[in-house]
């Protein structure tokens, strides 16, 4: 188990790498830089002493190369956008997207799984049809949709805030306040994000404990006399993670995707809002950051979803090459 | 599933075609007098054409109107050219008919999306027949890139791919870069199936026999392999298509999609999102209900009812 672990991260980091490579190279090659927007107010000659200021007139490769020795040693640069390191951009920008992915994710699986495993095990029923019905309806919200319409609800009833991660008034509150005021703020962007990954979950978990509870051991626990409540948690549920927890790996790059567009619309100020700012910009180097975040994220929930998958399922763990 | 598949696909196609064809107005006519009218629900009229209660401005500013009962007007399809405009969806800020443009927006993105769905269909019966007739390395590479393709997040993408382009284009450069674009990220969800399926089937006996007869590798796999495959594609037709309509919509929803005039439910949707509009005016959200209507078609279509 420890080799294939071993072997995924060795993937994990070759594809951080290789999307940040590619994602600095496009940009790069694309038409335009920075300096194109000052164009206008600017003379030619200040314009030449600006693209030198900000290495943006060395060839290609030795822009790449310097860049990749820098980001060796974990130094991703400077933002030509901002002025500051890109790294600590990233960090504030990817804590806020992560808390909101966290939230999303969790709130998807308190509510998922459970009726998941309540529609798994019933073969008909008002109840499961209801279920039915919502996950049908939750998985067509896309969180595009589903954050527009949640910003109508809010917008219309007052209930909650809209927009951003705190008020503006954010910066004299004290520590309590501000939490409580996120709070507030958090719910709209993780329920757009939940949605579909909920509808998602109860799906798969339905399907898995379907097929869980027709094996011979569910059976039998029964026949020692197990009741069916029991039978299913204790027997049915465990049997079935593992297909279950396969989905968690698949789920993180929905996560990610779906993040984007909810940052947008609820001006939630997370990694994906500053990756569209950068690419507008043409800020190579943030936008290479961003990328390799991106898919630093993307491989460590693989990785986690296949180390879980690893625990729950004693077959894999056994297995040396999968 | 296959066929119910088929005919949703087909129904689309329809509705990129015929759409504007219904719709009152020209997607660009705006009604300088009309920012911002609310919906105007018609009316029965015994058995003349149905009528609306004319609207009154009674606030330019606020864009408030009030509905004059007194007296009815006909609908855009029976009055005659240059008559008092009914809004069935409302306006949007231009004081442009939102139902027009919902309807012309309708052969924008549901006709990309399909295009689109069209070229990751093709390339991904290419890729995936390649790989799966030839085997060895070949097969080897082209899946490695599919599942590479497959777990990237897709919209960061489309989105690098976009904005590394020209930002400002015109609608039919758009139109066929961002096509392109969506080919690039959908075929390998065709390709990994049509792979699969020839790689089993190409063994078959039907296949051997119609080798021995003499049929070269393009005949075996038009004739036998293709049509093998066909319900997977009409599958993974039907999935993609959504995907493709929501991904117009995100991209034009961030301003790289489509220019503004053009009518897509993207460019609806980039206007209708902000705060005040989507309180006051949450009419101009109408593509959101397209979209959620397309997109519940299709899962219930992809549901298995009897899957335990």
């Amino acid at each position: 188990m420890g080799r294939y672990l071993l072997r995924r991260l060795g993937f994990a980091l070759f594809l951080v790498l290789a999307v940040s490579s590619a994602s600095l190279l496009l940009t790069r090659l694309a038409p335009g830089d920075l300096a194109t927007e000052q164009a206008l107010s600017l003379d030619p000659a200040a314009l030449v002493r600006l693209r030198g200021e900000l290495g943006l007139d060395r060839p290609l490769t030795a822009q790449y190369l310097s860049w990749l020795g820098g980001v060796l040693q974990l130094d991703f640069g400077r933002s030509l956008l901002y002025g500051r390191p890109v790294s600590d951009l990233i960090g504030e920008r990817a804590l806020n997207t992560a808390m909101l992915a966290l939230a999303a994710l969790m709130l998807a699986t308190i509510v998922g799984l459970p009726l998941g495993v309540y529609s798994g095990s019933r073969s008909r029923g008002v109840g499961r049809a209801i279920v039915r019905a919502l996950s049908v309806v939750a998985l067509s919200v896309p969180p595009l949709i589903g954050s527009l319409a949640l910003v109508f609800l809010a917008a219309r009833t007052g209930w909650l805030p809209v927009g951003g991660m705190t008020s503006a008034s954010g910066a004299e509150l004290t520590w309590a306040q501000w939490l409580a005021d996120l709070a507030r703020h958090l719910p709209v962007p993780a329920l757009a994000l939940a949605l579909p990954l909920a509808a998602t979950l109860e799906r798969l978990q339905s399907q898995a404990i379907a097929k869980a509870t027709r094996e011979p051991f569910v059976a039998a626990s029964r026949a020692r006399g197990l009741d069916s409540v029991q039978a299913i948690l204790r027997h049915a549920w465990p049997a079935s993670l593992p297909s279950v927890l396969g989905l968690y790996g698949v789920m993180i790059g929905s996560l990610f995707s779906g993040s984007f567009v909810v940052e947008v619309v609820t001006a939630w100020p997370g990694l994906g809002r500053l990756m569209y700012d950068a690419l507008k910009a043409r800020d190579l180097y943030l936008v290479a950051g961003c990328a390799a975040s991106g898919a630093f994220f993307l491989a460590a929930g693989t990785w986690l979803a296949d180390v879980l998958l690893a625990l729950t399922d004693p077959r894999v763990r056994s297995e040396e090459v999968v | 599933m296959t066929r119910r598949a088929a005919v949703f696909v087909l129904i689309l196609a329809m509705v990129a075609v015929v759409a504007p064809l219904l719709a009152p107005y020209e997607a660009g006519t705006g009604f300088r007098d009309f920012l911002h009218a609310p919906p105007m629900p018609p009316r029965l009229d015994g058995f003349n054409p149905p009528v609306a209660y004319p609207l009154i401005l009674a606030d330019r500013l606020e864009q408030r109107f009030t509905v004059d009962r007194t007296r009815t007007i006909r609908l855009p399809w029976f009055a005659d050219p240059g008559g008092e405009p009914v809004f069935l969806l409302g306006s949007d800020h231009f004081g442009r008919d939102v139902l027009s443009r919902l309807l012309y927006g309708a052969r924008t993105s549901v006709g990309l999306a399909l295009f689109a769905t069209l070229g990751a269909v093709l390339i991904g019966v290419l890729a995936g027949a390649w790989a799966g007739l030839r085997g060895g390395w070949v097969d080897e590479a082209v899946m490695r890139v599919a599942d590479f393709v497959l777990i990237l997040p897709v919209i960061y993408v489309v989105l690098v791919l976009r904005s590394v382009l020209p930002l400002v284009l015109p609608a039919s450069t758009v139109f066929l870069l961002v096509a392109w674009i969506f080919v690039a990220v959908g075929w390998p969800f065709v390709a990994k199936g049509v792979r699969a399926i020839v790689a089993t089937e190409r063994d078959r006996e039907y296949v051997q026999a119609a080798r021995s007869l003499g049929a070269g590798p393009a005949r075996i796999l038009i004739h036998h392999l293709i049509p093998a495959c066909s319900g997977h594609l009409v599958v993974q037709a039907t999935l993609l298509l959504p995907g493709f309509i929501l991904a117009e919509a995100t991209l034009s929803f961030v301003g790289l999609g489509f220019p503004d005039p053009v009518a897509s439910w993207g460019t609806m949707l980039a206007e209708a999102g902000n705060y005040n509009a989507i309180a006051r005016f949450s009419w101009t959200l109408a593509p959101a209900v397209a979209i959620f209507a397309i997109v519940l078609a299709t899962n219930l279509i992809a549901s298995p009812d009897h899957e335990n």
